[in-house]
This record gives C-alpha cells, sequence and structure tokens, in this order.
C-alpha cells in the first residue's frame, strides 16, 4: 500500500477543516506513515468473498413509532451556541468556497 | 473522615444497619478525593454541594422506607464523556468548553434512578482516545500505585478513583480496552460488557460500533450489581439490544467446577509481554484449575491483525462522529474568524489535541475515495475473521482466559511520543470490541510492585459467567483487597 | 406544447427529485415535522447533534417509503443501508447526512408519462429511491442575519425525504416537466407526501449533457441545482441547453459543474466547477443497523397500494366511456377521481356528471386553491343539483354558480336554491303572460321565426328568461312558444 505524502496528509486535514502548522503536518506525516506501514499488514490476508462485518452483534432494525415527543425548548436548543440572534445560531460569513 | 471507601457490598449494609448515612459516605468521598486530586487528579469535576444534596435526599428516602435499590446513597463516579444533565460534559477536550448537556444519559440516568449518587466526573484521555489518560486537556491521571506511572486509559480517572477508594463504583466505556486496560494498571475489577448491552445513549461517540459503556469495581459481585442497574434494552440507541438486564447476580456461586476455560495460544506468545505477567495469569489459572475449572489450549489465529483493524475502523467512525464539533452550536468557537471556512479551520485545530487530529486525519484518509476499500472494508472483513474465531473458541469452552496488557503501567510520557507503541498496549483488548464480546479484567497479582490483570472473555450477552469465574476467583483469593499505600 | 428538438444536438437529461416523506415526526427523531415558526423550535438532542445523541429510524417514512417505490415498480431491496455521507456546511449539524448510497432502499422501476398533445407515452427508467434525512436551513439574507454573519435553524433538519433518481432517458426540458408532474401525481395519489412545491416538499436537481445527433457517447453533464418549480426546470433546461450548444457550436468543452439558474435573466450561472470529485467519505452508519424488509412486509404494502392513476385513467374510460382526455383530466388527483366515481354511481350517468365535474367543478376549483376533498362539496350535492336542474326545477345556468357556493358552505343544494329564490317557474300562466309580453314587443320575431329562422327561438328564449330571471324552465317556455307559433 502506498505511503503518505506531505501533501496528502494536508489534502486531508483540508477535508476535516483542520490546518496544521508547517511542523505539526510534518510530524503527522511521519506518523501516519508509521502506522499505515503497520496497517499494511492486513493487505497480506486473503479476504477474497469474506463479507465486512460493520456490527459485531446482529440485531433487526428497530423501528420507532410516527409520534412527536417533546423536544426542547428553543431556549435550550439554543443555549449553548457560541453566537446566536434569537432563537438562531449565528456563523461567520459564509464565502463561495465554503459551500458544498 | 476521609479514608478509603469499602466495596459497594459492604457501604450497603452499612447504610442497610443505620451505621452510616448516605450524606457520610458522599461527603467523605468528596474530601477523599479532593485531599487526593493534587496529585492522582482523577476528575475533571466534583459535584460537591449537588451531591450532598442527593446524599440527603437519599437519607431522606431512607427514613421513610423507600430505599430504591441497593445503590441507593452510594457515591459514584461517571467518566466525563456520558452526559448528566444541567451539568457540563468535557470529554477532556478543549472543543467542548462551556457545553452544558440538557439531557441525561441512559446509563448513568438509570444508575441514578437506582439512587446512586454521582460525585463528579472523571477524567480520560480527549475523547476516550488513548492508553494512559495523558491526552486530557486538563492533564494526566496518575496511577495510586506509583503516581510516576500512568492509570492506563482511556477510562484512567475511573480506575484511579476506585482504585483509590474514592468511590467504590464508577462508569467507564471501552472502545478498544479502556475499561479493562486501566482496570487492570489499577488493580480494580472492569467489565466491557457484549456490545448493545449497555446504552450508548448519551455516551459521547468515539467509534460507535465498538464503544461499550461498564462499570468499575472493587469486587466481581459489586460489578454485577452495577451491570444490573445500567444494562438492558434503551429504545434511543438502535444498536441495543433488546434484552432486559442479565440476572447477573444469582449466577455468582462461587463454583467453577465442570466448566472450561480456553486459553488462547497467541495471547501467551505475543512479542514483548513481559513474562512476569504470563507467570500470575498462569497462577490464576492454576487456581482455577484447583477451583475444579478445566483448562483448554484454544487458538484465535487472526489475534496477530487485530490492532491494524482496530486502528483502521475506530479512527474512520471518530472522523465522522467528531465532524459535529464545529464551533456552531455548542463549544468552543475560534475569536474573530472573518468567514464559515476560517472558524470551522481555526476553531477544531484549537480545540482537538494531538492525539485526536492525528485518528481524525487517519479516519478520513482511510475512508476517502481511492483508499475506502483497501483499508475500511479490508478492515471490516478482517472484522468478520477475528469474530469467527472468537465463535469457534467459545464454542469449545466457556470462557477464555487471557492477560489483559502485556505489562504492568508503564511510566507516564514513556510512550507519548511513539503512537504506534501506545496502540500497542492495547493488544489483548482490542478483540473483544471488534467481536462484541463481553471482557471482564480482574486483578491476580503483582509484577514489579504494579498489579497485573487477568481479563475473561466470553460469549455474547454471557456477561454472568464472566462474573461468576471472576467472583469464585475472589473467593480464593484476596489480589483484589490490596489497596495502594495509603498517598502521602 | 412539443417544442422542436434541437437541430444539431440531443438532449439529454436525468433528473433527481428530494420529495418529503409525509410523517408527523422526523426521520430519526421525534420531533415535529412543521414550518413557518421560529427557529429551533423543533429540535432535539438528536437533530441538534449534540454529543451523545443516537438516531431510531422512523417506522412511517419506512412504510411510505416503500409505497413510493411499489408504485414506481422498483425493486425494494431485502436489505438497505444507511450511510453516512461526510461533509461540513452549519445546516448539516453532525457533519453528515444519513443517507442510502451503496445498498439503496429500491432499484430500478419506471414511470410511464403521458405526453401532452401527443397522445402517446413514454417510460422514463427510474434508477434508485432511497431514503436520507433533510439539512436545516441556512439563511444567508442580509435582512436576516445582517452583513457578516448567516443564521442556521435547524427545524428542518431531520425531515424525512426519498430521493428519487432517474436514468437519463428524458430527451427534452418538456419531457422533463411531464415527468416530474407525473411523479408529482403519483406521490399524492399514494399518499407518500403532499408534494407541494411553494412548502419545497417537492425539490428537482437536473443533470443535463448535449450530443451530436447519432453520436452514442454521452457528452460531459452539468449539474442544475434547486429547481423548485415546473416552469423554472423547463426554464432552466432550456437556457443550459442554449449555453452548451453556444459553446459546442464554438467548438469550445462543456465543463463539469454545478449551475443555478436565474429565472428573471432566464439563464443559468456557473456556482461551482467540479475539479475533482467531491469526497464525501460515504460509510454505514454505525448507530444503525442495516434496514430488512421482509417478503410479507413487501406483500403487505402491495397490497395496500390504492389504484395508480394510469390504471385509473385507463380504466375510466372503459367504464364510463370517456374520452382519453376527459379521463385524464378526471385523474388528474386521487381525489378528483374519488369524487367523480361516487357521483357518478349516485347519478346512475355518468356522461351527465362527468360533463359537470369537467366544466363546473373544475372551474370552480381553479379559483381557489387546493383539492376537492378539502372543499364543502360532497358528491352527493352535486348529484342533488343536477337532478333538480334535470327535474327543471332550476335551470342549468343557475344552478352552474351554486357548484362553488356549495364548495364554500356545503349544505343541500336544494335548500340554497330555494334561499336564492332561484326556483324555476314551472306556473303556466306567469310563463304565458311572459311570453306574450315578449312577443308584444317584438311582434316582427313571431313571423321570422314562422319563416323558418331557428335562431330566433333562442333569442325569444333569452328575452322570457330575462324577465323572468333566469328562472322560467326552458322546456315549459319553448312549449308555449310553439304553441303561439302554431296560433
Ligand atoms: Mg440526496
Ligand atoms: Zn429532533
Amino acid at each position: 500500500m502506498a505511503r503518505i505524502t506531505r501533501e496528502e496528509v494536508e489534502r486531508i486535514a483540508d477535508l476535516a477543516r483542520l490546518t496544521l502548522r508547517p511542523e505539526e503536518a510534518e510530524r503527522m506525516t511521519g506518523e501516519l506513515e508509521t502506522i499505515l506501514e503497520y496497517v499494511a499488514s492486513l493487505e497480506a490476508l486473503d479476504t477474497e468473498g469474506v463479507e465486512p462485518t460493520s456490527h459485531a452483534i446482529p440485531l433487526r432494525t428497530p423501528l420507532r413509532d410516527d409520534r412527536v415527543q417533546p423536544g426542547l425548548d428553543p431556549e435550550q436548543a439554543v443555549a449553548n451556541a457560541p453566537e446566536r440572534d434569537g432563537h438562531a445560531f449565528v456563523v461567520p460569513k459564509v464565502i463561495a468556497e465554503d459551500e458544498t | 473522615m476521609a479514608e478509603p471507601l469499602p466495596t459497594l457490598d459492604v457501604l450497603r449494609r452499612e447504610l442497610d444497619a443505620g451505621r452510616v448515612s448516605s450524606l457520610e459516605l458522599v461527603e467523605a468521598a468528596l474530601a477523599r478525593a479532593e485531599r487526593l486530586e493534587p496529585r492522582l487528579h482523577a476528575f475533571v469535576g466534583l459535584r460537591g454541594a449537588a451531591a450532598s444534596a442527593e446524599a440527603a435526599q437519599a437519607d431522606a428516602r431512607r427514613g421513610r422506607g423507600e430505599v430504591r435499590s441497593p445503590l441507593d446513597g452510594i457515591p459514584v463516579a461517571v467518566k466525563d464523556n456520558q452526559v448528566l444533565a444541567g451539568e457540563p460534559t468535557t470529554c477532556a477536550s478543549r472543543i467542548l468548553a462551556g457545553f452544558v448537556s440538557p439531557y441525561e444519559a441512559t446509563a448513568v440516568a438509570r444508575l441514578r434512578a437506582a439512587g446512586a449518587v454521582v460525585i463528579g466526573r472523571t477524567n480520560l484521555d480527549e475523547f476516550a482516545m488513548g492508553s494512559s489518560t495523558e491526552n486530557s486537556a486538563f492533564g494526566a491521571t496518575r496511577n495510586p500505585w506509583d503516581l510516576e506511572r500512568a492509570p492506563g486509559g482511556s477510562s484512567g480517572g475511573s480506575a484511579a478513583a476506585v482504585a483509590a477508594g474514592v468511590v467504590p463504583v464508577a462508569l467507564g466505556s471501552d472502545t478498544g480496552g479502556s475499561i479493562r486496560q486501566p482496570a487492570a494498571f489499577c488493580g480494580v475489577v472492569g467489565l466491557k460488557p457484549t456490545y448493545g448491552r449497555v446504552s450508548r445513549y448519551g455516551l459521547v461517540a468515539f467509534a460507535s460500533s465498538l464503544d461499550q459503556v461498564g462499570p468499575f469495581a472493587r469486587s466481581a459481585a459489586d460489578c454485577a450489581r452495577v451491570l444490573q442497574t445500567i444494562a438492558g434494552h434503551d429504545a434511543r440507541d438502535s444498536t441495543s439490544i433488546p434484552e432486559p438486564a442479565p440476572a447477573c447476580l444469582e449466577a455468582l456461586s462461587g463454583d467453577v467446577s465442570g466448566l472450561v476455560l480456553g486459553l488462547p495460544r497467541e495471547y501467551f506468545v505475543a512479542e514483548g509481554v513481559d513474562p512476569e505477567v504470563l507467570a500470575r495469569v498462569r497462577e490464576a489459572v492454576a487456581e482455577l484449575e484447583r477451583a475444579g475449572a478445566k483448562m483448554r489450549e484454544v487458538s484465535l489465529p487472526h489475534t496477530r491483525h487485530a490492532i491494524a483493524t482496530y486502528y483502521l475502523i475506530a479512527p474512520a467512525e471518530a472522523s465522522s462522529n467528531l465532524a459535529r464539533y464545529d464551533g456552531v452550536r455548542y463549544g468552543h468557537r475560534a475569536a474573530d474568524a472573518a468567514t464559515l471556512g476560517d472558524m470551522y479551520r481555526r476553531t477544531r485545530s484549537e480545540g482537538f489535541g494531538s492525539e485526536v487530529k492525528r485518528r481524525i486525519l487517519l479516519g478520513t484518509y482511510v475512508l476517502s475515495a481511492g483508499y475506502y476499500d483497501a483499508y475500511y472494508r479490508k478492515a471490516l472483513q478482517v472484522r468478520t475473521l477475528l469474530r469467527r474465531d472468537f465463535e469457534r473458541a467459545l464454542a469449545a469452552c466457556d470462557v477464555l482466559v487471557t492477560p489483559t496488557a502485556p505489562e504492568v503501567a508503564f511510566r507516564l510520557g514513556e510512550k507519548s511520543a511513539d503512537p504506534l507503541r501506545m496502540y500497542l498496549s492495547d493488544v489483548y483488548t482490542v478483540s473483544a470490541n471488534l467481536a462484541g464480546v463481553p471482557g471482564l479484567s480482574i486483578p491476580c497479582g503483582f509484577a514489579h510492585g504494579m498489579p497485573v490483570g487477568l481479563q475473561l472473555l466470553g460469549r455474547a450477552l454471557d456477561e454472568a459467567t464472566l462474573l461468576r469465574v471472576a467472583d469464585a476467583y475472589q473467593r480464593r483469593t484476596e489480589w483484589h483487597a490490596r489497596r495502594p499505600p495509603e498517598l502521602a | 406544447m412539443s417544442a422542436a428538438p434541437h437541430p444539431r444536438y440531443e438532449v439529454v437529461i436525468g433528473l433527481e427529485v428530494h420529495v418529503q416523506l409525509r410523517t408527523e415526526s422526523k426521520l430519526f427523531c421525534g420531533c415535529a415535522v412543521r414550518y413557518g415558526e421560529d427557529p429551533n423550535h423543533h429540535a432535539c438532542p438528536v437533530c441538534l447533534a449534540l454529543p451523545g445523541a443516537l438516531p431510531v429510524l422512523n417506522r412511517q417514512a419506512v412504510e411510505l417509503a416503500l409505497r413510493a417505490a411499489l408504485a414506481a415498480h422498483c425493486t425494494v431491496q431485502g436489505r438497505s443501508v444507511f450511510a453516512r455521507k461526510n461533509y461540513f456546511y452549519p445546516d448539516l449539524p453532525k457533519g453528515y447526512q444519513i443517507s442510502q448510497y451503496e445498498e439503496p432502499l429500491a432499484t430500478g422501476g419506471f414511470l410511464d408519462v403521458e405526453l401532452d398533445g401527443e397522445g402517446g407515452t413514454q417510460r422514463v427508467r427510474l434508477t434508485r429511491i432511497h431514503m436520507e434525512e433533510d439539512a436545516g436551513k441556512s439563511i444567508h439574507d442580509r435582512a436576516v442575519a445582517g452583513q457578516d454573519g448567516s443564521h442556521v435553524d435547524l427545524n428542518r433538519a431531520g425531515v424525512p425525504l426519498l430521493e428519487i433518481v432517474s436514468e437519463p432517458d428524458l430527451r427534452s426540458p418538456e419531457q422533463a416537466g411531464a415527468y416530474l408532474r407525473a411523479l408529482r401525481q403519483l406521490l399524492r395519489y399514494v399518499d407518500v407526501s403532499d408534494a407541494d412545491l411553494e412548502k419545497g416538499h417537492f425539490r428537482c436537481d437536473a443533470n443535463l449533457s448535449l450530443r451530436p445527433r447519432g453520436a452514442s457517447e454521452l457528452g460531459i453533464r452539468t449539474e442544475l441545482k434547486n429547481l423548485n418549480s415546473f416552469r423554472f426546470v423547463e426554464g432552466a433546461l432550456r437556457a443550459e441547453i442554449e449555453r452548451q450548444a453556444e459553446r459546442l457550436d464554438a467548438g469550445e468543452r462543456v465543463v463539469q459543474a454545478t449551475l443555478l439558474y436565474d429565472p428573471a435573466t432566464e439563464r443559468t450561472r456557473v456556482m461551482r466547477v467540479k475539479e475533482n470529485a467531491d469526497d464525501y467519505r460515504y460509510f454505514p452508519d454505525p448507530d444503525l443497523i442495516p434496514l430488512e424488509i421482509e417478503s410479507e412486509a413487501l406483500e403487505r404494502a402491495r397490497a395496500a397500494l390504492p389504484e395508480l392513476p394510469e390504471a385509473r385513467r385507463r380504466r375510466l374510460a372503459e367504464a364510463y366511456e370517456l374520452s382519453a382526455y376527459d379521463a385524464r383530466q378526471l385523474t388528474e388527483s386521487r381525489a378528483l377521481a374519488d369524487f367523480f366515481e361516487a357521483a357518478a354511481r349516485a347519478h346512475g350517468n355518468p356522461k351527465t356528471v362527468a360533463n359537470w365535474v369537467l366544466r363546473d367543478v373544475l372551474q370552480a376549483l381553479k379559483e381557489r386553491s387546493g383539492e376537492i376533498d378539502a372543499t364543502a362539496l360532497a358528491p352527493e350535492a352535486l348529484v342533488g343539483l343536477v337532478r333538480l336542474v334535470e327535474k327543471g326545477k332550476v335551470t342549468a345556468s343557475n344552478a352552474r354558480p351554486l357548484v362553488a357556493e356549495l364548495m364554500q358552505r356545503g349544505g343541500d343544494p336544494q335548500a340554497l336554491v330555494r334561499e336564492r329564490g332561484l326556483e324555476a317557474v314551472a306556473d303556466t300562466g306567469l310563463l304565458e303572460g311572459a311570453v306574450d309580453e315578449v312577443l308584444a314587443a317584438h311582434p316582427e320575431m313571431l313571423e321570422r321565426l314562422r319563416a323558418g329562422e331557428e335562431k330566433i327561438l333562442n333569442f325569444l328564449m333569452g328575452q322570457v328568461m330575462r324577465r323572468t330571471r333566469g328562472k322560467a324552465n326552458p322546456a315549459a317556455v319553448r312549449d308555449i312558444l310553439n304553441r303561439r307559433l302554431k296560433d
């Protein structure tokens, strides 16, 4: 498996909305490389035709009745907000590059 | 009175006999916590007056003859990644600064409904990511047996608080060994129930398919009592198993004769395992044989792939679970950001510590386009193989017996510079999370002056048998009764 | 309204429609699905994405999704998986949307779309139907949010949606419009969604590419986002066809991009160029168990499906001997078709009832908004009114305006006719008086009528009606006039 480059680390940091200082990016690249090298040992294992396990314990999907339950009152909903206006959360200006 | 508290079972009898009040117990616990805190740093926050008020209410109930349960009025502690209504939850992270939860975790709510009094929130590795409780934004917790050593992690605060006799029981959470490994390092009992046995509602997610809430205690019997209280189906958690709480206490017969205990070959030949640790485990095995259990060697052939599998799956889930910490609705927000993107990046970069960032990056990477199949999907397939290993081994025996950790508690700072070395300390514990089966760690002696943990792994939903074996062992030995030297 | 096809390029369109499922509560929590209220009035730990909160799937949402999938002839998958689509945006509180990705609820399927004026139908294949949660609302409007920020309201976050993806089978904006209308009608028929466009219950994204006529390879496509009315969809597609054709004509390449449509200028505008594919890092949501649909549940849902619009159209045309056009009009909505059939049964002569429904009921409905079942007009009341006309108790022209009135206030048509003083005059003495007055005022007319000028009869009838304020029984008047003619 390919090891990871500094550029890739910066690309995924951007995907994860993290900014790394240059020395941090350098260090992370090294550490991730070590870890990825270690996990590459799985490659040798033949998993042809093996079902993936997302949940270890097999269960049936629980379904909830379609009934309205009391939620939080709006004052509670925004009580933790770093910035609010009335009962709306406020975020800094959205510019084109923030659009997904 | 700031003496170490005895077990839950002893305290319960003292309360029932009227020899002590809940208020006295809770205030003793608070006093002891405060006195030890500068050296131990087991807590993120203590509940002081609120806890005392709840204790007084418990005493009033008792006075009216309305005792709710054997836990009524008992002081307990909760790992600070399980939310309490109206109180802060930090996950030992700066990113949750100022957050106050408007709702309560199911396990905590059940414990409190039974009358238990939460005296404080315990320290952890940030978002439960770590094996030493050193990755806390509020500083490391120390091991009560040796303050220069780590208590293990990530539930190090809860393990240390129980080991130091601050509280008889505490809640932790275990994603890859975060209850069992600190229990082993601190010389207490720690149980990771079957995945889905205890509701995850209100447990702050690290890796959703692996996380499980469980108790710390000084005895298997106390552990059983707490499990019975917090376990059972919860309609608010889709992964909760629709079964009632197990009647574990009834199973504690003290008798293990006829039980078949499996010794997984791979766990006894692993590289880097301390021979002294193995020696203690073999002595415990011999003790159980004397008690009438039969031993049998078994194999879990994919064990050596468990850490790699775990460190692909857990970070992948974590990278997504931690996306909600974005500075919009709660917690830390970077000051004076001009645009949304700037706010996101600065908030998250300031708010998360290194280990959390490392795992977010690793998880983002393994899920990203072009790598998903090679890493994530592959890991899910190996998870299937690991699960089958357990199914096969546990068809041939009732319980697997292994060391909990390959070594005793390491020194603070010893592994923090080498993430992979730190990850490898979970080598014996992660498989149970990947396979979903229950795991229990109990003290089984000492090596180099530090406690050694014996791990019991069982079939899904069969916590009762694990607790029965542990309880039988504890009836025959005294390791669990050992106390750390009183902290001067 | 079939527009001429593009002379040089073949147009290839595929549509993605997001439909809000008609549930009381959100997809993964118990918060009410309700709009038009203050921000964050319908929010809880789950839809606010508080630490530790977990999703639990809404049963009704699954049942509605199943019904839609069956109505669209899809193959329902025995197992489908909720996945996380990871991206950051303030109206997406968890930092991921729970959606279905690799394993959707249903695949395949089709919709037979009647093409206006052409009489034929076109089969539009569906790729898939899956369930997902809606995002909240970001309000960038400066009047609300000010200069330096945006507001976030999570009332809509977690509302259940169905995403319906078509194959690129559509060849013109008009076909796209017809497909959307048919899809909306179908979803309303099976009660899956109110599909109210104004409330954002039915939202459309379009993929469009051009290729030289005769070419088999697809061209580079662009994506048009948030087309929230049928008119916009067609306008946007026309504008984008023009834009792409201009580029291709000039020998330029179409750049893969997401565009927005500005109805004011009738032009599309590039919102974002897709340099590399979005990296959403989809993976199965570990908080949810795969959804399993058992065959019995599927069969129950199939059995509970109401008659679908196409089938009903065909049956009505045959059973009541209606034209294809009339049958289409009468089956426009399930409520209207139900109303018609109930009235036709009560009356006995479907043709007569069809005329009343097609002319008067539809006319009156157009003047208000909403469906027939939201009005006070019962099928029995319409039949009562028709019978009054047939018995000569009220004239047809006096009866017609009463349909709107009955929709408004309901009640008994006979009482209404009486109350309005519209009972037809059948009193021969009175009518003879009126006829004689008219003939006295227009003596020459009787002569012209005798001379064979047929239209004079209508003129005289009209005059008598005026004198009786429309209440004269026309048959009685005609009788009297005929007698006078012979006199
Ligand atoms: Mg969608
Ligand atoms: Zn909600």
